[in-house]
């Protein structure tokens, strides 16, 4: 058998600023612009697994099975919150796509199935997205 | 690591045809895409910057750094234009492969002058059906 690579989108909407606490707002202003002050995106997040087909089903997840852990793991946590205030990933740390992208693969490296994560790609928008695989990620940040 | 990727467009008109072809030739070769009139499309373009997420930041490269050397080393430069007038194309044809290998030497450099980043790949989306990488695999 061989692995096979399989990719599930969600989409999910947020506010936030970036905004870094350790800097004071001038800082904050200085480093971030226009993206200091507070806005939202749509973001689109595509979860990429790998794995050998099940010799029954057929299937490397029951798509059913991923898609509630990731309305419970992500959609639960993100969709219409605020990235800063009601989450509590961002009291050290900007929002950025890249920081929102290393909590999340965190978060679906606990909940997933042992072994399954390859990685993920969130867009911030349609025109700015990140790419995080689960290999270059475990061990480092 | 993480890789940022941001999304471009800019419209241009080529013609695909080499000089040491007769026109029967390029038309062999590039069928309706030698027309000596050119033709021309609105290009995507995908640049990816690979490398470590600042403490600070957050981010991997600044948005606003890379648009502006996106927008003044190739939006500018071809947007707008026919691309065979361009030098980087006197000397080979104006395909989307080639355009997305110029589009990388002229920005891995500049990319490479912020610690710890690098060019990580550069697509091309000729048309909605047609695309073209340099660089890493995604």
């Amino acid at each position: 058998m061989s692995h096979v690579r399989l990719t599930r989108a969600i989409e999910f909407s947020t506010s936030l600023r970036y905004w870094n606490p350790d800097l004071d707002e001038a800082g904050n202003r200085t480093r971030f612009g226009r993206r200091a002050r507070q806005h939202g995106h749509n973001y689109r997040l595509e979860v990429t697994l790998t794995g050998e087909p099940d010799p029954v089903t057929g299937m490397v997840i029951d798509l059913k099975d991923l898609q509630e852990i990731l309305d419970r793991e992500v959609m639960s946590r993100f969709d219409h919150r605020d990235l800063n205030r009601d989450t509590p990933y961002f009291e050290k740390v900007p929002p950025t796509p890249e920081n929102l992208a290393r909590v999340i693969l965190r978060i679906l490296r606990d909940a997933l199935p042992a072994g399954l994560l390859h990685g993920i790609r969130l867009y911030e928008d349609a025109d700015t997205f990140v790419e995080l695989r689960e290999s270059e990620e475990r061990g480092g940040a | 690591m993480i890789t940022l990727a941001r999304r471009y467009r800019f419209p241009a008109a080529h013609v695909l045809s080499h000089p040491s072809l007769s026109p029967e030739g390029n038309e062999r070769v590039y069928g309706k895409c030698a027309n000596p009139a050119g033709h021309g499309h609105d290009y995507g373009l995908e640049i990816a910057v690979t490398g470590e997420v600042d403490p600070v930041s957050g981010q991997v490269f600044d948005r606003d750094a890379l648009d502006a050397l996106v927008r003044e080393r190739v939006l500018d430069r071809f947007g707008h234009r026919l691309l065979n007038d361009d030098p980087a194309f006197a000397d080979r044809v104006p395909t989307a492969e080639n355009i997305a290998l110029v589009v990388e030497a002229e920005l891995a450099g500049e990319i490479a002058r912020h610690p710890g980043a690098r060019l990580a790949r550069v697509r091309i989306e000729e048309t909605r059906k047609n695309a073209f990488e340099t660089g890493d695999a995604r």
